[in-house]
């Protein structure tokens, strides 16, 4: 039945085209190869089934196929590229925010611009460039940000005066305008066509494509895709990829093993005009001016013009509607706003004759970014999919990383900001997402300063002290849905509201944050960090320590009641997963990991523990409450709650061991503080927290104790050089690469997953070094803060990026962390990098185009341990996450 | 000075009221859908009035507003009385005799009226036993007439407006041993006050007018286009068969002298009206009165100035005049408001405002290009203006409310002028007078279903 419908669907929509497109699109479908008449049979198997015949999944059939994969089937419900790609704008952009998308966007042109000498298909590709236009100060510097990285990336970049932006484009208002970036490279493209075109060379390459053909479901066994159920009969499969656009969260449900995919459809409107009369050139740049929320593009003499209202309609909440999908109509009160704009940046248009209000629904995302990769439960089940409205940019990087993961089992690059499993079952509720991307478009525009956190979804998961903290001024930010504490507002004094708060300079929590961390440093304080995920791994045997010798690189063989730091590799030595593990009896293992682990640290762990009914994983994450208690009285105020000696002679650092704080028994406390600081974690069984926190609290007033936030907690971490997962650290980092040797046991009698990589870097070196880097000549006051990805130059040549950064109270400067590579010259080849490399080198980074000197060290300040340690203990303290 | 629109919106919603009228099994089975209603004061304090109070011994509902005038004692009299004695000329002799026997055995009387009023509304607790007793005789007289037939609810009107207006003489001729109350009912009987009543009872509307408050229908044609249909008349100079009345009731000798400058006598404008006295009774009556009454009213110059050319008492009567009106399925809405809204606006504009308040939130079309030639500004221009109309019904949840920020504030092309508005609510007191009346609005909504469907009964 699903299948009818979405057919219907498909139609209608088809139907709903202006003319001018369906002819041309009926045009190109006489010269195209794809379009196979209707009655041709499913094929009874195939080794990939494509769902999805748009801009993504026409992409992923053409990688594979490229690839050497051959065996592959693509389904599409209506005609190719009839949905959004259709209807989609077709501005192809390298001018992003995130590193990964300016990737998937810059291969996307590059492949774009070779399409139809490769096809023969037209593609409409053209050069026209883009300008993105500020109205405000802090709009450029965000611009500048954004110019600083595609430099380096090598795309022609340069931020202009308003004047040279009105000599790129004719017909624009400056006056309001404080400058602007130009992005040359960019292009525009005639997405539908693109898509043709890599559907015609995928089935050159052996793809089968089938239109008109809808996949009611994916059925899956054991945990693996078995195949697919479609309209016209059974295919079986070894992988499935839903490229299914704002229907993939719908599909992946259908399944009996649902796979969720968070994304959502919003409205998304634009005009389009007839030619003026002296028709625009072709070839005039795209402008993109996000303060008054547009883009603009030359379209056939005139222009197309759309936007991210501030007031997003969202639809198909309940899932695909055909009266909803018939009655989806131009809104010209809705766009009233948007067309304000227009006019507002090009009065010269007032005369311009309207030919047609377009209303085509987009996909959003919780977090802006799109959706790849794997399912977490069933093994050949991938996903592209959410493109949050550029698709076309995204499409052709997007589809050849999940081409590359699928063939190769891991993708070209660091994908986990895109990765599927950066998301569980708790961003797929219906009304969450229909909340979140009401927030998220609008975001599009929105000025995006560092530490922005999402306002919408909030309060999922909290803490039992969540009320307890709120009530003491706790300020919240959210990750993996689970609130935690940013810093605490001692009362009596006011923050900034929201808005105003935003700054890309010194924020107005400077000196609160600093109060936390001076309390950390001389007195003790609390933090609440129960949202980190934690597993428990046991066995009746030695299964469970056989296993994760196995899977993680440092030796977990040790006496019951240590705590190890170890990584969690996968076969290139790469960083899956970095966390820290307790021995907590012979058979029995605590594994702590940073909170948005829990969906791919458990699908890691899953698909590599031996199914052996003896062997238990369990996530325990919700069953405990975590306390970090950091400072040096912090050892006072637990041994007064437990009569117990908490002095290192009697619980030295890196141990744990299960005991009583106050009348609360069965505390899991650790010597660890995540910071580098004295002090301890308490796992907290949930029922006792609030007895304990209230105890911890009350006892340690004599101390001086108070709450204190995860700024603080990354403000003391990131001056001790303390690398986390998931900002600094990622799968395409060793730990050789980050100075973390020493939490690889090569010899530990066992192999291990990424052993031998590990191995060839010891003999052969490293090609990228973890650095810490002081800001020399930086005005805290008065220059503009780093944040991450922020471009680094040796000796005037760039080198890497930042992947944190933090002010160090106790320094009093600013502290980056990143990677430097080696670039050679001439080639721009990989070489090794040496210490002596990283030592004499004079360092800059470039903020936002402004270069400040850096400092560059390997290893942090001793000085900045308070206790004195032993060698091998300062070693392994060396390590952090979050 | 200037007052921020959130100022505005404070001084013209602090007398908004609204009542729905409650839904049963989620339906709503009355012709009536509720009112909202409102006032704007321009004296200090404002001389207008208004009641609302849905009659529980008998079915339908009372709406009037009342525009008070040397004064508001007798407005406010008449706006806590007169529904009283409407609803008890309304009653069926058996109800009457219940209720009789109920005071008379000092039993729970019967509830006769649901009032909804503002918080603003007061009623006077002193003289409640005063007014009680009075409408008791009326209704003990009632009883003694029983004529058996069943009430007809023009006749009722006339009644009870004419037995109000009797009482307010005869308690102030009684006078009253609590020296407040004699002075309270002598300011009632000095004072004047014109009424406009609806009595809504199924498709059956009627309209009691006395004076020049005016009700108005709002009818939806088939377009969609708004009219206004005049459900009463006002009694006052331009209403030529009123000054015929009045010089019907007097020998031609005063012809000339009857109405000066448009008034009553040179000195009233409405030829109808509660109270005033001074135009009704004898001059021996009236010298008498005021002798016998407190210093207070000895010292007020115009009580004691006796009108001009007066010689055959009376020259004014609370006596309505009835309208009764079915209602249709088109019409969707009843204005009944003082003066103070007909001086400032044409009841053309009136019923397109309120209609397109009432309605046009939910049933602005969309606009579609369709084949059209519009350009982008063309389209801009349209858009912006159906924003501001939007927006400016958004900010009012009230109708009457939104039609008082119309009356106010409308520049010449009949759209809400925030500085305009802005000048006219901050003027001081004593100039305020001057260039507007007291504003009272009741606007009362009808269930087109149910008209709808009452009238397929039929």
């Amino acid at each position: 039945a699903a299948g009818m419908f979405l057919r219907l669907l498909s139609d209608v929509q088809w139907r709903a085209a202006s003319p001018r497109w369906r002819r041309m699109s009926s045009s190109r479908r006489g010269s195209s190869t794809t379009a196979e008449p209707h009655p041709v049979s499913l094929p009874a198997q195939a080794q990939v089934v494509i769902c999805g015949g748009g801009i993504t999944g026409t992409s992923v059939a053409y990688h594979l196929a490229k690839m050497g994969w051959k065996d592959i089937v693509l389904l599409e419900q209506g005609r190719l590229a009839a949905g959004t790609t259709r209807f989609c704008a077709g501005i192809v952009s390298t001018a992003r925010p995130v590193s990964i998308e300016r990737k998937m966007a810059h291969y996307s042109n590059k492949l774009y611009q070779q399409l139809e000498q490769e096809t023969g298909v037209p593609t409409g590709y053209t050069k026209t460039g883009s300008l993105s236009l500020a109205q405000t100060q802090d709009r450029l510097i965000s611009l500048k940000r954004i110019a600083s990285s595609l430099s380096v990336m090598g795309i022609a970049c340069e931020i202009i005066t308003p004047k040279q932006a009105l000599q790129l484009h004719p017909l624009i208002n400056i006056h309001d305008l404080v400058g602007a970036m130009y992005v040359p490279e960019d292009a525009l493209v005639t997405s539908a066509n693109v898509s043709l075109a890599l559907a015609t060379a995928a089935s050159r390459n052996g793809v089968q494509i089938h239109e008109r053909t809808s996949v009611s479901h994916v059925t899956v066994q054991k945990g693996r895709v078995t195949g697919v159920e479609t309209d016209r009969g059974r295919i079986q499969c070894q992988y499935f990829v839903n490229c299914a656009g704002q229907w993939a969260y719908e599909l992946g449900h259908s399944g009996e093993e649902p796979v969720h995919i968070p994304l959502h459809a919003c409205e998304h409107f634009y005009l389009l005009t007839h030619p003026l009369e002296e028709p625009l050139s072709s070839s005039l740049p795209t402008v993109v001016d996000p303060d008054g929320r547009i883009y603009i593009r030359n379209w056939q003499g005139g222009i197309l013009s759309g936007g991210f209202e501030k007031n997003p309609k969202p639809l198909f909440t309940e899932g695909r509607n055909q009266l909803e999908i018939q009655n989806l109509q131009e809104d010209w009160d809705h766009f009233g706003p948007l067309l304000s704009a227009l006019l507002r940046r090009m009065p010269g248009l007032e005369a311009l004759q309207i030919l047609q209000l377009v209303n085509c629904p987009e996909s959003f995302t919780p977090d802006m970014r799109c959706i790849m990769g794997e399912s977490p439960t069933a093994r050949g089940y991938f996903v592209l999919a959410g493109m949050n409205s550029a698709g076309i940019s995204y499409g052709g990087g997007a589809g050849k990383y999940l081409a590359e993961w699928m063939v190769n089992g891991y993708p070209s690059d660091n994908v986990w900001p895109l990765d599927l499993k950066r998301f569980g079952t708790l961003q797929s509720s219906r009304t969450f997402l229909r909340h979140r991307v009401m927030e998220v478009m609008p975001l599009m525009c929105d000025l995006k300063v560092p530490r922005w956190d999402f306002q919408t979804g909030r309060q999922l998961r909290t803490s039992p002290l969540y009320d307890r903290l709120d009530a003491q001024g706790a300020r919240w930010m959210e990750k993996h849905g689970f609130e935690r504490v940013k810093y605490f507002v001692p009362p009596g004094k006011d923050l900034l509201d929201l808005d105003h708060s935003k700054t890309f300079y010194k924020p107005d929590w400077f000196d609160i944050v600093g109060a936390e961390v001076k309390c950390c440093k001389e007195a003790v304080c609390v933090i609440d960090m129960s949202s980190f995920t934690k597993f428990e791994i046991s066995s009746t045997g030695n299964q469970a320590l056989e296993s994760l010798q196995y899977l993680f690189s440092n030796d977990l063989d040790v006496p019951v009641g240590h705590v190890v730091h170890t990584g969690m590799l996968n076969e290139k030595g790469g960083y899956e997963n970095d966390c820290s593990i307790a021995r907590l009896s012979k058979r029995s293992f605590f594994m702590i990991s940073p909170t948005d682990q829990q969906v791919h640290c458990w699908a890691w762990l899953k698909n590599r523990l031996p199914d052996d009914s003896n062997l238990t994983l369990e996530d325990v994450t919700w069953k405990y409450t975590a306390l970090n208690l950091i400072g040096p009285r912090a050892v006072d105020v637990l041994s007064e709650l437990s009569y117990a000696p908490m002095t290192a002679e009697h619980f030295p650092s890196l141990f744990c061991k299960e005991m009583s704080v106050g009348y609360a028994n069965g505390i899991r406390v650790m010597s660890i503080t995540h910071t580098g600081e004295p002090g301890f974690v308490l796992y907290i069984p949930i029922e006792y927290a609030l007895h304990v926190y209230n105890e911890v609290m009350n006892m340690g007033q004599k101390y001086g104790i108070r709450n204190a936030g995860y700024y603080a907690l990354r403000s003391l971490r990131i001056e001790k050089f303390f690398a986390f997962w998931g900002q600094d650290l990622d799968a395409f980092t060793t730990p050789m690469e980050c100075g973390r040797e020493f939490q690889v046991k090569l010899e530990k009698g066992m192999e291990f997953v990424g052993q031998e990589a590990l191995l060839e870097q010891k003999q052969n070196g490293v090609y990228k070094r973890f650095t810490m880097f002081i800001l020399e000549d930086h005005d805290t006051d008065m220059d503009l803060w780093p944040w991450w990805g922020e471009p680094i130059f040796r000796n005037g040549r760039y080198v890497g990026k930042t992947t944190s950064s933090a002010y160090s109270y106790t320094l009093e400067r600013h502290v980056c962390l990143g990677f430097v590579h080696n670039f050679d010259e001439k080639t721009g080849e990989e070489l090794v990098v040496t210490t002596d490399f990283i030592n004499q080198g004079e360092y800059e980074i470039d903020i936002a185009g402004q270069r400040f000197q850096a400092k560059a060290k390997l290893y942090p300040f001793s000085s900045l341990f308070t206790q004195r340690r032993r060698k091998d203990e300062v070693e392994l303290s060396g390590y952090q996450r979050e | 000075f200037y007052l921020t629109p959130p100022q505005v919106n404070s001084i013209l919603k602090a007398n908004e009221y609204s009542f729905k009228v409650p839904e049963f099994d989620g339906k709503n089975v009355s012709s009536v859908l509720g009112f909202d209603s409102n006032q704007l004061p321009a004296n200090a304090p404002i001389e207008d009035r208004r009641s609302a109070a849905t009659c529980l011994q008998t079915r339908g509902m009372l709406l009037g507003v009342f525009d008070g005038h040397a004064g508001c004692a007798c407005a406010q009299a008449v706006s806590e009385r007169l529904f009283y004695y409407i609803a008890v000329s309304l009653l069926p002799h058996e109800t009457l005799l219940e209720i009789e026997n109920a005071v008379e055995s000092g039993r729970a009387l019967l509830p006769i009226l649901q009032w909804h009023k503002h918080p603003n509304d007061y009623f006077s607790k002193e003289a409640s036993k005063l007014y009680f007793n009075s409408l008791r005789t009326y209704w003990q007289e009632l009883i003694d007439l029983n004529s058996g037939e069943t009430t007809d609810v023009r006749e009722a009107l006339i009644n009870a407006f004419k037995r109000l207006d009797n009482d307010i003489s005869l308690e102030a001729q009684v006078g009253d041993p609590n020296s407040f109350l004699n002075y309270l009912v002598l300011r009632v009987a000095f004072s004047g006050a014109t009424a406009c009543v609806a009595h809504v009872d199924g498709v059956d509307l009627h309209i009691a007018n006395t004076g020049d408050s005016r009700a108005m229908l709002g009818v939806q044609e088939e377009d969609g286009s708004w009219s206004a249909v005049n459900l009463s008349y006002d009694h006052n100079a331009q209403n030529e068969h009123e000054v015929e009345r009045v010089k019907m009731e007097h020998p031609k000798s005063e012809e000339k002298s009857l109405v000066k400058q448009d008034r009553l006598l040179g000195l009233l404008m409405p030829f109808r009206a509660f109270g005033d006295v001074k135009f009704k009774w004898s001059i021996e009556l009236q010298k008498r009165v005021i002798e016998s009454g407190p210093d207070q009213l000895n010292d007020n110059e115009y009580t004691k100035f006796i009108p001009p050319n007066y010689y055959t008492p009376p020259y004014l009567t609370a006596e309505p005049e009835v309208i009764h009106h079915r209602l249709r399925p088109q019409d969707k809405f009843l204005v009944l408001a003082t003066d103070g809204l007909w001086e400032t606006m044409h009841r053309q504009d009136v019923a397109r405002i309120v209609g397109e308040y009432l309605t046009g939130v939910h049933h602005q079309q969309p606009i579609a290009v369709g084949g059209y030639k519009v350009t982008l500004g063309q389209m801009h221009g349209l858009l912006t203006e159906r924003r501001a109309r939007i927006s400016s019904v958004f900010e009012d949840q009230n109708a009457a409310t939104h039609l008082i920020r119309h009356a106010v504030g409308n520049n010449e092309f009949g759209t809400v002028d925030h500085e305009r508005l802005s000048k006219m609510l901050s003027l001081p007191e004593e100039l305020a007078r001057m260039y507007r009346d007291d504003i009272t609005i009741i606007v009362v909504q009808f269930n087109s279903h149910v008209i709808g469907a009452c009238q397929n009964e039929e």
